[in-house]
């Protein structure tokens, strides 16, 4: 996915960005509301990260700007704020969701997809391999004209191996993209969601292979 | 801010109304007073003037005929006293110390009436009380004139019919006086109210939040009352937004710099291999977790307390708020493949309440409950309308297990079996306050179907 980060802490901006970066996102940074509008003036995100508070204005002005456009790109929040105080005003003024922070990036994540698939918009998040495909935005498998709704561990895991096929993912890596890191998760859990992967990709072009000692890797049948 | 009570003093309508009744009781009796002295004069005056005009009538008739005083008693002029009711009427001519004619014993004036100029008395004759009057003249050829001195005298029962016809009216007109002036003192001092009236309800109607200045019409008395009112919601808008400011900085302050260490760490950990460097930064990042929520908790339970205090009482439904809380969390519950089952009614539910606060008191509940629900089970959030209305959330997580659940709600305790679950334990205070603000409360009981927990927020139904 293309980001637009909005953040005009440098230190947390560079710290969200490389995250981003690690799963395979493309983020652009703005410091300013202005920067802002250049960036949005010249490139098309799927999605922009807003922090309410910057140094030349309120995060606010910016989503009432954007309001008003019919393909606007859809905005989270992060927000400071206490729950309390002014998360309705926030959505009432046109961000499709908000994140307080410090956030889990599978949670932002999470709500990003969220957001897109409640928007409805068409981006580039099918992937194929050997006649599979797999709608991220969705959630679906298709294959063989039949289609199979996943549960999100499953599609984030099987989202790992689509987007690099052949490739030998670690059990620790592979823990790592569906757990956030506060939640408490073993190795072993990771071959339940495995052998539960095996058995959605019966009958279709791909399968989950094991590599002993090192992971898995998805390959074609 | 916990409202004063207020001492009323005596009502100024009340006091208005009573002194201007007072005034208009004084007036009447005042007016009382002097239509009856005027109408009783006037009465006196009538028979004073027919009194003197017989006994000058009289005297007119008087001649000398060879030295004595002869009087052919002219009938009308005692005729023209019959015209006054039925009083009897007198007469008495006298001269040279003896009585020509009439009632002898008629006393004569206590001071000799000098010609022209008729002298009036009041007394006692025969039983009744009669006016009298006596003019002077002399009889007979000037040098041996004789002077005659004529006195008539009238009852005054007429008089007295007529006085009693006159008290009656004048009482009569004063008292309807007074009821119409006291009628029209209630209308004045309600009219004279009616813009005070009208502040009031200018200020009450107003919402806890609405701290604009009074614009109503305001009398020129009320002028400095109304501007000293709008310089403090003026002080109090800039006070509690300060109060607001400094929440919100105080979070942001806290939290940004938690952020940038929370993803910094999410960064190493990807990078790092040896598995105890991993567990390191994992226990980093709980750290971070909780100090964040923690800060955010007591943050909020700033807020709470802070709102509570000026509750807001908006028309909510409380089936919109539950949908817009399930939907905000359904992709935090999507993480650990939670599935959030709504059990709700088609219609509306129609509540009193400060939105935010009961939004904020649900999405803690529900929170929580997905905090404490493993992988792939399920949430329910129901409501039951009884005689109150519980909106329940239960879970089929690891419950609360031993710890006394009456206690659950004071501040910083968390259930026996939190094991290793981040939390600050003031989830359900904030939760509890919310409720109580409310008339309600928060209840927590085990899952009837099993494991888990099933908390439900009361409200009292409308």
């Amino acid at each position: 996915m293309r980001f637009l980060l909005i953040e005009d802490n440098p230190k947390l901006a560079s710290a969200i960005v490389e995250r981003l970066r690690l799963d395979g996102h493309a983020v652009d940074h703005a410091d300013t509301l202005d920067a802002a509008h250049s960036c949005l003036a010249v490139a098309r995100y799927d999605l922009m990260l807003l922090d309410i508070m910057l140094p030349d204005g309120d995060g606010r002005a910016l989503l009432e700007s954007q309001r008003q456009d019919t393909n606007r790109c859809p905005v989270i929040v992060i927000t400071a704020r206490s729950a309390v105080s002014d998360r309705v005003s926030l959505l009432d003024l046109g961000a499709d969701d908000y994140i307080t922070k410090p956030f889990d990036f599978s949670e932002l994540e999470a709500r990003c997809r969220a957001v897109l698939r409640r928007q409805g918009r068409a981006t580039d998040n099918r992937i194929s391999i050997a006649g599979t495909t797999l709608d991220s935005t969705a959630g679906e498998l298709l294959f063989d004209g039949q289609v199979i709704a996943l549960r999100n561990r499953e599609l984030r895991l099987l989202e790992v191996f689509f987007k690099a096929p052949g490739q030998v993912f670690s059990k620790s890596h592979l823990i790592d993209r569906m757990f956030s890191l506060s939640d408490e998760a073993s190795e072993n859990a990771i071959e339940v969601y495995v052998a539960r992967l095996r058995k959605r990709l019966d009958g279709s072009g791909t399968k989950i292979e094991t590599v002993r000692g090192l992971g898995y890797r998805m390959v074609a049948v | 801010m916990t409202a004063t009570k207020m001492h009323p003093t005596a009502s100024i309508r009340q006091n208005l109304f009573y002194q201007l009744a007072g005034v208009a009781a004084i007036l009447s009796f005042a007016f009382f007073l002097i239509v009856r002295g005027v109408a009783e004069q006037a009465a006196e005056m009538t028979q004073d003037g027919i009194l003197s005009a017989s006994a000058t009538a009289i005297a007119d008739a008087l001649r000398s005929e060879g030295g004595a005083v002869v009087l052919d008693l002219p009938y009308s002029a005692l005729s023209m006293l019959g015209t006054l009711n039925e009083d009897r009427v007198f007469y008495r001519i006298y001269t040279d110390q003896q009585t020509l004619t009439g009632y002898p014993d008629l006393p004569l004036p206590d001071e000799r009436p000098r010609r022209g100029e008729p002298v009036f008395e009041t007394h006692e004759f025969r039983g009744d009380e009669v006016r009298a009057v006596s003019v002077m003249r002399p009889v007979g050829a000037s040098g041996a004139a004789r002077n005659v001195i004529v006195t008539v005298a009238q009852t005054r029962l007429g008089l007295e019919a007529t006085s009693r016809t006159i008290t009656t009216t004048a009482t009569g007109v004063a008292a309807g006086f007074f009821l119409a002036a006291t009628g029209l003192s209630l209308w004045a001092a309600s009219a004279a109210l009616a813009p005070i009236e009208r502040l009031t309800s200018a200020v009450a109607r107003r919402g806890p939040y609405d701290l604009r200045p009074v614009t109503a019409d305001t009398p020129t008395e009320l002028v400095p009352l109304v501007d000293a009112l709008n310089s403090f919601m003026t002080r109090l808008r800039a006070s509690l937004s300060r109060t607001e400011d400094f929440i919100a900085e105080a979070a942001h302050r806290v939290r940004t710099p938690l952020a940038t260490v929370r993803t910094q760490a999410e960064v190493t950990h990807r990078k790092l291999n040896k598995p105890e460097h991993r567990l390191a930064i994992r226990e980093m990042i709980r750290a971070i977790d909780e100090s964040s929520r923690s800060a955010g908790q007591m943050l909020d339970h700033a807020m709470v307390k802070f709102r509570t205090d000026t509750l807001a009482s908006d028309q909510l439904d409380m089936r919109a708020l539950i949908d817009e809380v399930c939907d905000r969390l359904g992709a935090t519950a999507d993480l650990k493949d939670i599935d959030i089952i709504r059990d709700l009614p088609d219609d509306p539910i129609p509540i009193h309440g400060d939105g935010i606060l009961l939004q904020a008191t649900l999405q803690n509940l529900l929170d929580n409950a997905i905090k404490y629900s493993p992988e792939d089970s399920r949430i329910t959030v129901s409501v039951t309308p009884n005689d109150a209305l519980w909106v329940s959330i239960t879970d089929e997580g690891r419950g609360f297990g031993d710890a006394d659940l009456t206690r659950l709600k004071t501040r910083y305790t968390r259930g026996a079996n939190v094991g290793d679950i981040v939390g600050s334990g003031l989830g359900l205070t904030i939760a509890d306050e919310v409720a109580s603000a409310h008339g309600g409360r928060i209840d927590i009981k085990p899952n009837e179907n099993g494991a888990g927990a099933c908390v439900s927020l009361v409200l009292p139904r409308e």
